[in-house]
């Protein structure tokens, strides 16, 4: 029968949730590295047991991990994260240049065809690969030097490449996502790179309509349709359907467009999900009702999914990474909060449950199903 | 014999309980002893001083005999209690907690 295991990171500590498929029971397993912040975890789809793992904290810098078990046990692997060359400068807050520096790893992204392939997106913003499992990283620096580099600059969370998507049916073409500099496609591997941000709108920065300086919070892609992208920007859902060369609002009937979460189903794929935040200054749902908002028609038209979840006095956030799906036949759903929840569905989002109630604040979650 | 006093957390990375204890070879300077520390343990590399530049991470400190050493240069001698293994070299992680 066929299983389901969800990889939590959370800000004091990795947890490793297990169900089979009708996903009602859940055996916990954690806190693995306890006390250190986890960015992110994923599953190679090559071989599900081989887990990577991203572990920091302000005082000790960062830690990756690997397990070739599912994550009863862990290696740690290499954190050498160095900017190819001479860093340069990116802007600072305020406008000044200032020198890139190293500070974590915010998402891994294991290949789709090699098993000791990963990607790393890192903060300040850059993209890392290992081609050993990660014991040693190469940046792949055509990102950071294809011009438009010395132009971005931080989000209020850090200048982030929180964002990586590999194209299943193009081994060449890679999407990322920086805040908030804004979404970068390679063609080639990685070498050369070009933003993807027309159609993009953003108030607040100088020029709403700029090449880059756009605050993107997170991308989703069904795989079977690699060219049709769905973006969570920090204001407006957006889509794409010519693979990020430009971008259409679909935010369409949303009580708010603004969060950090968005999904694909695994078998629908126009069928969408965010989770509205009220705003940029006060990260929580509105009026304290956590709810999922659904789209079966790829954006604009909008539904809530409530059942099961808080509709009142809740004030938490989900934030970019921390929202999966699963593949089984009906498609499950999950989510973290900033509250320590995770919440799951096994029906596509009509119903939901807590897995857990009490983590830490969650930070980040993935889906994998298991044969 | 150089004594080490790591702070938890990088015990646990390093995998070891209490004191580290080292061999140093030739003058013993921070410099001599983290490097030492790094190559018998080289899963603390990066841990307490920055890849590459090899610069002390910033919520990090050093004490040797009750004395603050963190902005000392790192090829200045250590304490001759320190060489003598009578006193640790301290690793102290800022508090946290509020």
């Amino acid at each position: 029968m066929s299983k389901v295991r969800l990889l939590v990171g959370t800000k004091k500590g990795a947890f490793v949730l297990t169900s089979d498929g009708k996903r009602d029971k859940w055996e916990v397993s954690g806190p693995h590295f306890a006390g250190w912040e986890i960015y992110h975890m994923k599953g190679s789809p090559v071989d599900p047991n081989r887990l990577y793992a991203s572990q920091s904290s302000g005082w000790f810098g960062q830690i990756i991990q690997r397990s070739d078990d599912g994550g009863k046990t862990w290696e740690q692997v290499g954190s050498k994260f160095l900017y190819d060359g001479v860093p340069g400068t990116h802007q600072w807050y305020d406008g000044t240049p200032h020198p890139w520096e190293f500070k974590r790893v915010w998402h891994l992204e294991p290949s789709l065809s090699e098993v000791d392939e990963v990607y790393a997106g890192a903060e300040d913003a850059a993209l890392f690969k290992s081609k050993d499992g990660g014991k040693s990283w190469e940046e792949l620096s055509g990102l950071r030097g294809h011009g438009s580099g010395p132009h971005w600059h931080p989000g209020a969370g850090g200048m982030c490449l929180h964002t990586i998507i590999l194209d299943p049916k193009d081994a060449g073409r890679i999407y990322i996502a920086i805040s908030a500099a804004g979404a970068f496609r390679t063609d080639d591997g990685g070498k050369t790179w070009k933003p993807i941000n027309r159609g993009l709108h953003s108030q607040g920065i100088p020029d709403p309509h700029a090449e880059v300086g756009h605050c993107v919070h997170h991308i989703a892609m069904h795989r079977s349709r690699p060219d049709v992208l769905f973006m969570q920007k920090h204001w407006d859902v957006m889509r794409s359907d010519n693979a990020g060369d430009s971008w259409t609002e679909v935010s369409g009937n949303l009580p708010t467009d603004f969060g950090f979460a968005i999904d694909v189903h695994a078998h629908e794929p126009e069928t969408i999900y965010v989770v509205p935040i009220k705003s940029d200054s006060e990260h929580y749902p509105l009026d304290g009702k956590l709810q999922v908002y659904k789209s079966r028609s790829g954006g604009n038209e909008w539904e809530p999914l409530t059942k099961g979840l808080p509709q009142k006095d809740c004030y938490v956030n989900v934030l970019r990474d921390a929202m999966s799906v699963d593949s089984l036949e009906k498609c499950g759903i999950y989510f973290g909060t900033t509250g320590g929840q995770v919440y799951g569905s096994s029906d596509a989002g009509e119903t939901w449950a807590p897995i857990v109630r009490d983590l830490p604040a969650v930070l980040s979650v993935e889906a994998q199903t298991l044969a | 014999m150089i004594r080490v006093e790591l702070p938890t957390h990088l015990r646990t990375l390093a995998k070891v309980n209490g004191e580290v204890t080292l061999e140093v070879e030739g003058p013993v300077t921070l410099r001599s002893v983290l490097d030492a520390l790094e190559a018998r343990y080289p899963m603390l590399e990066g841990t307490i001083r920055d890849h590459g530049t090899l610069k002390r991470r910033p919520f990090l400190r050093f004490f040797a005999c009750a004395e603050d050493i963190s902005h000392q240069s790192p090829d200045e001698l250590l304490p001759k209690a320190v060489e003598e293994g009578r006193e640790p070299l301290l690793v102290i992680g800022a508090v946290a907690g509020g």
